[in-house]
């Protein structure tokens, strides 16, 4: 299945990977915070968080390349926006500072979501309190994501392989068709999901 | 869609993470209290199903691609409440898990894409289905609601920009607003497609009896108006405003003048510096309105097209065997 890239690494074993996620959440909160609050005018302040990170980002034993590429992917979103400073007096400066915080905090997060497994985080929600039903449906969500993102594979393969001839207009036809199948398939997984929970004694 | 970190200054991403958690307060306590057991694990399959759907792309011209954002389609397959549940549910994961979506952010991005595309969406649709019944109705308000839904999340996102000072209103307010009407065209295909396709597959599904909660609860939508109208005034009443005054400002007018702001008029400094990208407010408005209503057309068209000739007659859904 090709959605291994969606949570490869958040399960190594390393420094980093073996800390509590409570302390990892707080942490990449505080750090979020820190450079957002930071003023642009010194930008030696953001070079020292960008060696914190990457001092991290080493221990925590993740390919660069793999590290270097979720940064990269995720970029294209702050420049759209970023661009759009520009188009104002002194525009320039607040270009690059602005590209240089999104980065650091896009790098912060991606670090800790490939080093805290999700659930780790949700028990973590849990103990703050975070209202049940928020609770329940994220971990469900986790739990599914995978497989109904194998279940989209699937029909789309099932699809290449009866001749699929992409047309625009029947594209549009038949990935509508995959979406509302998705839907339908989903529900139906509720219904199961359901009556599984029950015959586990839930509520 | 998604703000990164580091675009909003303090004060906006706290008001809006207030009013997003007021959001999903009511969405949380409505859907708590409506919502049968057995229809629970929907939530979370739903918000999966938004995730996994997001992935799937649709070609569009020249090798580019467009996909699903299913504010609008959670809205009209599980109700207004549930949707909020459901697309907060996929921004936090892809905040914490794919760094998609700053965590400062998190709260406006919350409140543009659940609260105010969900809900909004929600709103729009359910109007135009009062007015025009049968699935025709359903299609054509679900179509409709769909882009409406995008331009105002747009909105209130350039809002929440110009706002923190980063981005000059007059600049990413006909950015945002006016890539989003294209986005907005697109999304209104896929939801009035998938729509028809569950309606030919599993018309129950679109049975109002099977949606996750009652259409009637006075008390939340009171509260989900309150809060949108507060985002709004908040955010988008810069509007009328100039750079660089944005929560400041608002405050100020809504404290000492009352409503004596009227958001349509142009101030004349607002885009002297910028000609050609710089729209003044009205322009952006009239092309806004203009735009809506030769939306709504076409969403009729595509509802007459979608539709079978059959279905369009009969005040109720489809029979069952159809």
């Amino acid at each position: 299945m090709r959605h291994d890239f969606l949570d490869r690494y958040s399960r190594l074993a390393s420094p980093i990977h073996g800390l509590p996620a409570a302390l990892k959440l707080v942490s990449a909160l505080a750090l979020v915070l820190t450079v957002v609050l930071l003023p642009p005018s010194r930008p030696v302040y953001l070079a020292a968080v960008a060696v914190v990170l990457l001092a991290v980002a080493g221990l925590s034993r993740i390919p660069w390349p793999a590290l270097a590429w979720r940064v990269v992917v995720l970029e294209p979103f702050v420049l759209g926006v970023a661009v759009l400073a520009l188009f104002q007096p002194g525009g320039w400066r607040l270009f690059l500072v602005l590209i240089a915080k999104s980065t650091l905090c896009l790098l912060t997060m991606v670090l800790l979501s490939n080093t805290t497994p999700f659930s780790d985080l949700l028990h973590v929600a849990k103990a703050w309190r975070m209202p049940p039903l928020l609770v329940t449906t994220l971990s469900l969500m986790y739990r599914y994501l995978f497989v109904l993102v194998d279940e989209a594979q699937r029909m789309g393969r099932a699809r290449a392989s009866r001749t699929f001839v992409p047309q625009r207009r029947w594209a549009w036809h038949a990935m509508a068709t995959v979406v509302s199948q998705l839907f339908i398939r989903s529900s139906e997984r509720a219904e199961r999901i359901y009556a599984a929970m029950c015959a586990r004694g839930w509520r | 869609m998604h703000i990164p970190d580091g675009f909003l200054d303090t004060r906006t991403a706290v008001a809006a993470g207030a009013l997003a958690a007021a959001g999903m307060a009511v969405a949380l306590r409505h859907t708590r209290a409506h919502l049968p057991a057995r229809r629970v694990p929907l939530l979370g399959l739903a918000a999966a199903f938004v995730f996994a759907a997001q992935m799937i792309n649709f070609p569009v011209a020249g090798g580019t691609s467009g996909h699903l954002i299913g504010a609008v389609l959670a809205a009209v397959l599980l109700g207004p409440s549930a949707a909020v549940v459901v697309i907060s549910a996929v921004l936090i994961v892809q905040c914490l898990m794919f760094a998609d979506g700053g965590v400062s952010a998190l709260g406006a991005n919350i409140f543009n894409m659940a609260v105010v595309g969900g809900v909004g969406g929600w709103a729009i649709y359910h109007l135009v289905t009062r007015a025009v019944k049968g699935l025709f109705g359903r299609v054509l308000a679900a179509a409709f609601a769909a882009w409406c839904s995008t331009v105002i999340a747009s909105v209130a996102c350039a809002g929440e920009l110009a706002a923190s000072r980063t981005v000059r209103f007059s600049v990413v307010l006909p950015a945002m607003a006016g890539i989003h009407m294209l986005i907005g065209v697109g999304e209104a295909l896929i939801t009035a497609m998938v729509l028809v396709a569950i309606a030919r597959a599993r018309p129950e599904l679109l049975k109002p009896d099977v949606a996750a909660e009652p259409r009637r609860s006075y008390g939340a939508l009171v509260a989900y108006g309150g809060v949108i109208a507060l985002g709004l005034a908040l955010f988008a009443s810069p509007l009328a405003s100039r750079w660089p005054d944005g929560l400041d400002r608002t405050a100020e007018l809504l404290g000492f003048k009352g409503n004596a702001a009227v958001p349509l008029v142009p101030t004349p400094k607002a885009n002297d510096e910028l000609p050609g990208l710089g729209w003044g407010a009205l322009e952006t408005s009239v092309a806004g309105a203009a735009g809506t209503i030769v939306v709504f057309g076409l969403a009729w068209l595509l509802a007459r097209a979608l539709v079978p000739r059959t279905d369009r007659d009969g005040t109720a859904a489809p029979p069952a065997g159809s």
